[in-house]
C-alpha cells in the first residue's frame, strides 16, 4: 500500500491538537506510540458491546469476548510467524515477559557457575531480571561490549559465548541508540554452544518484519503500546517445547485444569502462563493494532521511516554543537543527542513549550549513558505519522534553546 | 501563560554557566549525596558548621540541568553565614514557593534572590530539579546519607 502521510495522520486523532498554542509535534514514539482511531474504536466497542470474562462463561457475551481474545492471539501469531498459537502468551508487556522467562525458565535451567550473557545496550528490563536470577541461583552475568558507534562487538560476543552460557538476552533494536542488532547471526552462534536466546523486540516490532521461525529465536518479547496498541499488554512468544517444560509463573484462575487442596493440574499452553483475568480489551486492541500495521505494510513503513531518519541525521550533522549518541550503520527511527551548553532536561522543557515532545533522560539504559560519559541524552524518535516539516520544527526549537543559553 | 523566560531568567542562566561555590569543601564536617533518578541529576553538598551551629561554608559539586545547578548555586550563596535554624526556615519557605499555588507570590523578604526560582511551580516536571539541593543539604545537616527526589 502507498504510504499516504495525510491519510495516516488522519488515523491518529491525538496528533491534531495544540500544546501551549503550538501544533503538537510528537517525537517520543520510542517511549510509546499514539493509537489510531481503529484501535480506540475496537477497545471502545469491546467495553460497549462484548465485555465479559473469557474462557468460562456460557453466555453470548463471554463467547464473543473469548473469540475476539483468541482471534487477537492468532493475529499476533501470524504477524510474528510463530508455529502455533500455543507459543503466544499474553502478558502485561515486554518487561513482564522477560521476568516470566527469567523466573520460570531461569530458575529451572540456570544454576551455580552458569552464565547469562546480555549486551551493553540493553534496556533495564533486560538487565535487572537476569541480575536477579543470577543472584538467586549463583550464576554470573556477562556483558557483550559495544563500540563508539553503538554497535555490538561481535568478536567479543563470540569470545564470551561458551558452554557455560545458558541464555543470551539481546535487544533487537536499542531504544537509546536506535541500533538494530544482528540477532539472526547471534542466535545461530548462541545455539551452537547450546544457549537459548531471548530477543527483546519492544522497540523493533513496530518498525520491521519479524519472522520468528526464520530467526529461530527461543523467546521473543514485545509490548503492544509501542506498536500503536493499548498500554498494559504485550506478548511472550516462546518455543513450544521450552514453554511446555517450564513451570507456571503465577498461580490462579485460568491457568489450571483441576484444583484440589492436595494438588492442582495446570492448564495447557498458552493458558498455563495466563493466570487471572487478563487485559482482554488490551489484547483485542493489540490484535487490531497489528492489523493496522499490516494494512500499511513494512515495506512502506521502513521506506518512510528511513527517509525521515536520514533527513534528521543530516540536519543533526549540520547543527553546530550537537553530538549524536549512537551512529550505528544499521539503525532506525531514533536520534539521540546532546547539545553543548544545554542539558537534555532543559532541552525537554524548552522544546515542550514549542509543541515538540521528546524524551530527555537515561532512557532506562543507564549503562549506555555511562558508556558515552553523559548523564542523559535528548532523544527524538520517529514513527509512521511523522513528517519532515516536524523534523524542521524540532531543529528550529533546538536553535532557540541554544540561543537561550548562549 | 507562563513563559519560558519566566523559568530561564538571566540570573538562572548566569548561575548555570558560572555556578558559585562549586567544588569540594575541605575541611567539612557534613556532606551528602543527592540524586534524581528521573533525569540523572547528581550532586554532592559539603558543609562546615561551627560549634554555634552556624554554616561557616558550603559548597557543591555534581552534574545536572540548568535548574538544579542554578538552584544549588543560589542556595550556597544564601546559606553562607546563616544558622542551622535559619536554614530550616529557608528550607520551608523555598519548598512552599516551589509547590505553592500559581497565584501565590513568593515571600521575597524571606527568600531574597532565591525567589527567581518561583517559576518552577509552573513546570511540574522541574520542581524536583530545584528542590534536590535543598533536600540534599537537609540530609547532610542531619547526617542522613543520600537524598533522592523520587
Amino acid at each position: 500500500m502507498k504510504h499516504d502521510i495525510s491519510v495516516i495522520r488522519g488515523d491518529f486523532p491525538i496528533l491534531h491538537q495544540e500544546v501551549y498554542g503550538k501544533p503538537l509535534v510528537y517525537l517520543d514514539n520510542a517511549a510509546t506510540t499514539q493509537k489510531p482511531q481503529c484501535v480506540i474504536d475496537t477497545v471502545r466497542h469491546y467495553y460497549e458491546k462484548d465485555n465479559a470474562n473469557i474462557h468460562r462463561g456460557v453466555h453470548l457475551l463471554s463467547e464473543r469476548a473469548t473469540a475476539d481474545y483468541e482471534a487477537a492471539r492468532e493475529t499476533i501469531r501470524l504477524f510474528f510467524n510463530a508455529k502455533s498459537s500455543k507459543e503466544v502468551v499474553f502478558t502485561r508487556g515486554a518487561t513482564e515477559s522477560i521476568n516470566l522467562v527469567a523466573t520460570s525458565w531461569g530458575n529451572a535451567n540456570v544454576g551455580k557457575g552458569d552464565e547469562v550473557l546480555i549486551t551493553h545496550m540493553e534496556h533495564h528490563s533486560n538487565i535487572v531480571p537476569w541480575q536477579m536470577l543470577c543472584d538467586r541461583v549463583g550464576a554470573s552475568l556477562k556483558v557483550v561490549p559495544m563500540n563508539a558507534a553503538g554497535e555490538l562487538e561481535m568478536d567479543a560476543f563470540e569470545t564470551l559465548l561458551s558452554d557455560r552460557t545458558k541464555l543470551v538476552g539481546v535487544v533487537h533494536m536499542s531504544n537509546a541508540l536506535g541500533t538494530i542488532n544482528p540477532v539472526g547471526t547471534m542466535i545461530k552462534k548462541a545455539h551452537a554452544v547450546g544457549a537459548k536466546v531471548l530477543v527483546d523486540g519492544a522497540q523493533a516490532a513496530a518498525h520491521m518484519a519479524v519472522d520468528l521461525q526464520a530467526l529461530d529465536a527461543d523467546f521473543y518479547v514485545t509490548s503492544a503500546h509501542k506498536m500503536y496498541g493499548p498500554t498494559g499488554v504485550g506478548v511472550l512468544v516462546g518455543r513450544e517445547v521450552l514453554l511446555d517444560a517450564m513451570p507456571p509463573y503465577q498461580g490462579g484462575g485460568d491457568m489450571i485444569l483441576t484444583v484440589t487442596f492436595e494438588k492442582s493440574q495446570y492448564n495447557d499452553l498458552p493458558h498455563k502462563f495466563e493466570a487471572g483475568t487478563p487485559n482482554i480489551a488490551g489484547a483485542i486492541g493489540f490484535g487490531r493494532a497489528i492489523k493496522y500495521i499490516e494494512s500499511i505494510g513494512f515495506k512502506a513503513i521502513e521506506a518512510c521511516e528511513k527517509k525521515l531518519l536520514t533527513y534528521a541525521i543530516q540536519k543533526a550533522a549540520d547543527f553546530d554543537g550537537l553530538r549524536q549518541i549512537g551512529t550505528a550503520g544499521n539503525r532506525a527511527c531514533i536520534l539521540s543527542f546532546v547539545l553543548d551548553g544545554v542539558h537534555p532536561h532543559d532541552l525537554g522543557t524548552i522544546l515542550d513549550r514549542e509543541g515538540v515532545a521528546i524524551r530527555a533522560g537515561h532512557h532506562c539504559a543507564m549503562p549506555v549513558m555511562q558508556f558515552y560519559g553523559v548523564p542523559a541524552t535528548a532523544r527524538a524518535s520517529f514513527s509512521i505519522y511523522n513528517t519532515k516539516a516536524e523534523v524542521d520544527v524540532l531543529f528550529t526549537a533546538l536553535a532557540k534553546a541554544q540561543a537561550m543559553f548562549a | 501563560m507562563f513563559n519560558l523566560s519566566d523559568l530561564y531568567q538571566q540570573v538562572i542562566i548566569d548561575h548555570t554557566k558560572s555556578p558559585r561555590n562549586f567544588g569540594r569543601l575541605e575541611p567539612c564536617n557534613h556532606d551528602a549525596e543527592g540524586y534524581n533518578p528521573l533525569c540523572g541529576d547528581q550532586l554532592h553538598v559539603y558543609l562546615q558548621i561551627n560549634d554555634s551551629n552556624v554554616i561557616e561554608d558550603v559548597k557543591f559539586e555534581g552534574q545536572g540541568c540548568s535548574i538544579s545547578t542554578a538552584s544549588a548555586s543560589l542556595m550556597t550563596e544564601a546559606l553562607k553565614g546563616k544558622s542551622v535554624d535559619e536554614f530550616e526556615h529557608l528550607f520551608e519557605a523555598f519548598h512552599t514557593m516551589a509547590t505553592a499555588d500559581i497565584s501565590e507570590t513568593p515571600d521575597e523578604a524571606v527568600l531574597g534572590k532565591l525567589a527567581v526560582l518561583a517559576g518552577v511551580k509552573e513546570f511540574p516536571a522541574r520542581i524536583k530539579c530545584a528542590t534536590l539541593c535543598w533536600h540534599t543539604l537537609k540530609s547532610a545537616i542531619e547526617d542522613g546519607g543520600t537524598a533522592r527526589t523520587e
